[in-house]
């Protein structure tokens, strides 16, 4: 039996029993591809051997061939698991085999699928295979949307939340621009089974974020952080002195962005927070407008000055206060 | 964006980048990319500014003759660099045709034909349509293959869906977690429910069977940001953001979604560039002026009609206009356009007006202030994403694809109509970037198919009840 890749499977001994099935694109198909003869030959055999169902052995390696030329051919990633199953093949083996596909194109869904499928097979032993395998990919695009799903469903499927509040502090400080990480941060800090939950937790977090926000004021993944950490308890959220503080503290700033803390601001009083002499003052500083109204309408004047892309979206929260304060 | 202070930085070509780079080591990979990015796009804009009036104009331009030789060259040929899309052929079909339709044209007889039997072919004998003949039936190009026969139009092209097949395929994907799963034994997020539930809402097959527990399931996707992810704790980005909103509208749960929260999200995925990135401090993406600003405007009108009794003066007060840097008296023609077919429309507001009042009531009724800067959407897209020789881009120094150019054309049809509350009503001059014949032809929002075409599907298969 050869199994030399380079030798077109109609020459193949292996291969000899087996007829190829051509693709069934009719006379005038619209879209057709001009498919190299290496992969219109590839695909006709594993045509043939997925319509006849043969699940054995060459299957199994003719998958993979046809998978290293198209990596996004799912009806052959669904074959070759049904061929694992009925091989009862070892699972170890497959991550490997998943790892080097991986090289060539890690952004495809297929490949990501294939992985929890065999992941879930091998059970909480593989938990730390798992997050190393992402933390791979992760360091070469620390946003790779698949490889955060994949360790999201690890931890809650497999388990190996020890260190992950540490990773994702090790990740900000390398980018505390990173938004996936910010969001990875609050998956912990909300699922993880070793700690105490959002609001036990919160106190924390709170004086983590407000530390990134001063770092970097114009960093809209931390505010957004921020005001999760109150999220369903609005109580807490207008009467946290922190939250208003960090506001202040930025506002009074002359060399940095605005916004965030003018919209955290807005927030916080469109939610009934009572603004003291300090919060109007501050935002009085920064209007050319008169400063003879309602404090969140000024707030959304101040924002359509400082934030002109999104100046009809503060126009439009304006005419909200105005409704309801009507 | 990450609002980088660009004082003193010299912006003109890479090897000052590099100076800066070296001067600013401090940069993250997020700040690094997001400037690189920056200076791309300002170059065009500032070469764009500094430009005569003919070569502005030029720039502006759609150039659809170019546009349409590319996307009729990919409907009868591609190379065989596509043949990592050969499990996405019913894509390609969507993406080209869907493309033509915007511009207003159509394919030929006998290419629509080709077309409508090689979908055929694609049509699993269980139901469902896969990547390519003989495919295993697949969500994504289930969607793709009924919106690009509904966008063919015609009995030949609608009848050749098998809806009682389709039905088995839908309740096959669904799980028992409220969700849809891709295929058989697929993978499971907010994309396959959106595919799963705008078939079935476009052929008239949509039941309780296939909505229970969905609005459960999407709304656990919304996250702490506002936007929502693919799966339950997943990052908030702009496709799974237009899914999720779009299938709650479509099976009538989209107050369940914290929409305030969604909208904030939305609304700030525009940066300086003016076209929309996917997710939080990521970079500027043409394809995004589809996915992110088709829940603007979606968000924008649920919100009009949930208060539509203060509609009013509210709506309007905010109408400076800000974005129309040239206000010509013209706008009394239009006027007179718009006053034609309305007569049901808002005859409330008139009580005791004249003929005059009555004409103005209804324009302004009809239009509202985008909440996203829909002028300089239409910019980023015409003068980044656009390629001169045909196709569209995902941002400077990117290739071209027809998925960007579909979206990046979509995008652009939702930017040009966003001033309109309902689709009866044409663009004015000003809401359209460069000259009125950029126009596109509009989309239906939740399915992303020319309205004309929707309309007639919908005649079709809810006759056939």
């Amino acid at each position: 039996m050869d199994f030399d890749e380079t030798v077109p499977l109609s020459q193949r001994s292996e291969w000899a029993d087996v007829v190829p099935l051509t693709q069934d694109d009719g006379p005038n198909p619209v879209v057709p591809i001009a498919y190299k003869e290496e992969f219109r030959e590839t695909m006709d055999y594993v045509r043939a051997i997925y319509f006849s169902d043969e699940r054995s052995p060459r299957a199994l390696r003719l998958t993979e061939e046809t998978l290293r030329l198209n990596s996004g051919n799912y009806t052959v990633w669904h074959f070759r698991r049904l061929v694992l199953e009925a091989l009862n093949h070892d699972l170890f083996e497959e991550l490997e085999f998943i790892e080097r596909i991986a090289e060539d194109n890690s952004k495809n869904y297929q490949l990501w699928h294939h992985r929890r499928w065999v992941a879930e097979k091998l059970g909480p032993d593989v938990a730390g295979r798992e997050l190393e395998f992402t933390r791979r990919v992760l360091s070469l695009d620390a946003k790779h949307y698949h490889a955060w799903s994949h360790r999201q469903w690890t931890l809650r499927a497999l388990g190996g939340w020890e260190d992950e509040l540490d990773y994702c502090h090790e990740l900000l400080e390398a980018d505390v621009f990173n938004n996936s990480a910010w969001n990875q941060r609050y998956y912990v800090i909300t699922r993880s089974p070793l700690l105490g939950g959002l609001e036990a937790m919160r106190e924390s977090e709170v004086s983590y974020t407000i530390k990134a926000i001063l770092t970097n004021p114009a960093n809209e993944s931390s505010w957004r952080y921020l005001k999760a950490l109150y999220k369903d308890d609005k109580e807490s959220w207008i009467s946290d002195s922190s939250v208003s503080s960090v506001c202040l503290n930025v506002l009074s700033r002359t060399d940095c962005f605005h916004g965030f803390a003018l919209s955290t601001l807005l927030d916080l009083l469109c939610d009934g927070l009572r603004p003291t002499n300090e919060h109007k003052d501050s935002v009085r500083a920064l209007a050319n407008e008169e400063p003879d109204t309602n404090l969140a309408i000024l707030v959304c004047t101040i924002l359509g000055r400082v934030d002109p892309i999104r100046a009809n979206y503060w126009a439009w929260r304006k005419s909200k206060i105005t409704v309801a304060a009507m | 964006g990450l609002r980088l202070d660009r004082s003193g930085l010299n912006r003109h070509g890479r090897a000052s980048e590099e100076r800066v780079m070296e001067e600013l080591p401090s940069f993250t990979v997020s700040q690094r990319e997001q400037f690189l990015v920056e200076n791309d796009v300002f170059g065009i804009y500032n070469y764009f500014d500094a430009s005569d009036i003919f070569t502005q104009k030029y720039m502006l331009e759609i150039q659809r003759d170019k546009q349409l030789d590319y996307l009729m060259k990919g409907l009868r040929q591609l190379g065989p660099q596509f043949s990592s899309l050969d499990a996405n052929r019913p894509w390609l079909c969507y993406w080209i045709l869907h493309s033509i339709a915007l511009l207003g044209e159509s394919v030929d007889d006998e290419l629509e034909n080709n077309a409508i039997d090689f979908l055929v072919r694609c049509q699993g004998s269980d139901g469902g349509y896969g990547g390519g003949p003989g495919q295993l039936p697949h969500l994504a190009t289930t969607y793709a293959a009924v919106n690009a026969l509904v966008t063919l139009s015609g009995h030949k092209a609608l009848s050749s869906i098998d809806r009682e097949k389709m039905s088995c395929f839908l309740r096959r994907m669904k799980d028992k977690s409220g969700g849809f799963r891709m295929h058989d034994m697929g993978e499971m997020d907010v994309r396959a429910c959106y595919t799963a539930i705008s078939i079935a809402s476009i052929l008239n097959i949509l039941d309780d069977e296939l909505t229970q527990g969905l609005g459960d399931y999407i709304l656990s996707c919304q996250t702490y940001e506002g936007g929502i992810g693919g799966e339950p704790g997943s990052e908030a980005h702009g496709g799974y953001t237009y899914c999720g909103l779009a299938a709650m509208i479509l099976i009538n749960e989209v107050n369940r979604l914290n929409l305030d929260s969604l909208m904030n999200w939305a609304v700030h995925r525009q940066g300086v560039e003016m076209g929309f990135q996917g997710r939080t401090n990521k970079l500027v993406d043409g394809c995004y002026t589809f996915w992110q600003a088709a829940p603007c405007v979606l968000l924008q009108r649920l919100y009009s009609t949930n208060d539509h009794e203060v509609h009013g003066s509210s709506h309007i007060s905010q109408g400076t206009d800000k974005d129309h840097e040239e206000h010509h008296a013209h706008d009394e023609d239009d006027l007179e356009d718009s006053d034609d077919d309305d007569s049901d429309e808002d005859n409330d507001e008139d009580s005791a007006n004249g003929d005059g009042i009555h004409h103005t009531s209804n324009y302004i009724n009809r239009r509202v202030q985008p909440i996203f800067d829909s002028l300089g959407l239409q910019r980023y897209v015409l003068l980044c994403s656009k390629i001169p020789d045909g196709g569209f881009r995902d941002k400077p120094r990117k290739p071209r694809d027809f998925y960007h150019t579909c979206y990046c054309l979509s995008g652009l049809s939702v930017a040009q109509h966003a001033w309109l509350k309902d689709e009866d009503t044409p663009p004015l001059t000003r809401d359209i970037l460069g000259s009125y014949s950029n126009l596109l032809e509009p989309v239906h929002l939740l399915h992303n198919i020319v309205m004309d075409q929707y309309n007639e599907a919908i005649e079709f298969f809810f006759r056939a009840a």
